[in-house]
């Protein structure tokens, strides 16, 4: 008998229930469940995958085009938050992932500390962007009405381009850190607002994990919401150098 | 009409979804390894390599991703079928964002 027929055949009911009830009818077991559930997760992260890339591709034409411009706006980023920052994520990926081992061998307390801390880690990453945003629209580096290439046409009445050695830049090429300043925002915007998704989700996790749930071996959520929190983290793997460190010597 | 479900067994043909579970050890290993990259980076962006300094920032982004994709993301201990579905997303990806760079790099070709 072929897995077809007993899909075809298989009424809601036509068999003893010696199965969880978490488990649906049309699938053979818990682990082609969790299989089909992951599989979904991965087509949805490429897709995210894709959208990144588009980004990351516009920023590689334009640093090339406005390269000057480029290696001025970079030279605005401060590497000790970056690389900060950088700590936290690939922290808060190693618990999410000792969460998941732990809802995977039923560890209640495992599991609540894992998240708690994946929460706190992700709220970290968050506030030391926004330190850095703020400083970005103090020195009006947000891209729009009000921002000004002061830093880049008198390097020396800015501190980080002072520090960095920046040479004046001509008008025209000054102007173009604001495209460097657009694509910053974009693509770290885009990541932060991917991590206050995950936050959310994170509550909504804990809420359930404090209660004694995904303690029933019923745990796809947990592990499909690790695949989309190391998926955010390579994000970041990828954005960190390029946007932080690439430019560094010219 | 139970021989129709004989298949329910989950050891029936589907070797190759059973759940391997990894543990702390394998997880404290690549994140140490995660950090030790994190200060190669770092420390590569301080050298002064020129056209290379892209390259290798952008290499060691790429074994980074690769830990995480394999280990924390379960790769390494999935089936044939999600390693190809990866793996076809990745090749995609490529071919997009490769083409969209060889037709900037192309158009002006010897004009610069």
């Amino acid at each position: 008998m072929d897995s077809h027929a007993v899909a075809t055949t298989a009424d809601a009911h036509g068999h003893e229930h010696d199965h969880p009830a978490y488990l649906r009818h049309h699938f053979v077991s818990y682990e082609q469940q969790t299989e089909t559930a992951s599989f979904g997760m991965w087509l949805f992260l490429l897709t995210e995958i894709m959208f990144f890339g588009g980004l990351f591709t516009a920023y590689l034409i334009y640093r090339n085009w406005y390269y000057p411009a480029f290696v001025a706006g970079s030279h605005q980023l401060s590497i000790t938050l970056g690389s900060f920052n950088t700590l936290l994520l690939i922290t808060s990926s190693f618990t999410m992932a000792m969460g998941v081992w732990s809802a995977e061998t039923k560890r209640h307390k495992g599991l609540v500390w894992s998240l708690i801390a994946t929460l706190i880690l992700g709220i970290g990453f968050l506030g030391i962007k926004t330190v850095e945003y703020k400083e970005k629209w103090e020195k009006h580096h947000i891209p729009g009405d009000t921002f000004s290439v002061q830093s880049f046409v008198n390097p020396s009445s800015d501190a980080e381009a002072k520090a960095a050695g920046d040479k004046p830049m001509g008008l025209d090429m000054a102007r173009k850190t604001e495209v460097y300043f657009s694509l910053y925002f974009a693509m770290t915007g885009m990541h932060a607002l991917h991590m206050i998704i995950g936050i959310a989700l994170l509550c909504g996790m804990l809420f359930k994990a404090v209660r004694g749930g995904y303690m029933d071996g019923n745990i796809a959520f947990v592990e499909n919401f690790g695949l989309y929190w190391h998926f955010v983290d390579i994000v970041w793997i990828f954005l960190f150098p390029l946007l932080y460190l690439i430019s560094r010597h010219q | 009409m139970s021989e129709e479900f004989q298949n329910h067994d989950p050891n029936s043909g589907h070797t190759e979804t059973e759940q391997h579970i990894v543990g702390p050890a394998t997880y404290g290993i690549i994140f140490a390894a995660l950090l030790v990259g994190t200060a190669l980076t770092i420390g590569a962006s301080y050298l002064e390599m020129g056209a290379w300094n892209p390259v290798v920032a952008i290499l060691i982004a790429c074994i980074k991703a690769t830990l995480v994709v394999l280990f924390f993301m379960h790769i390494k201990y999935s089936s044939k079928l999600m390693k190809l579905t990866v793996g076809a997303g990745l090749f995609t990806f490529l071919i997009l964002v490769g083409m969209s760079l060889s037709d900037y790099i192309s158009r002006a070709w010897g004009q610069w």
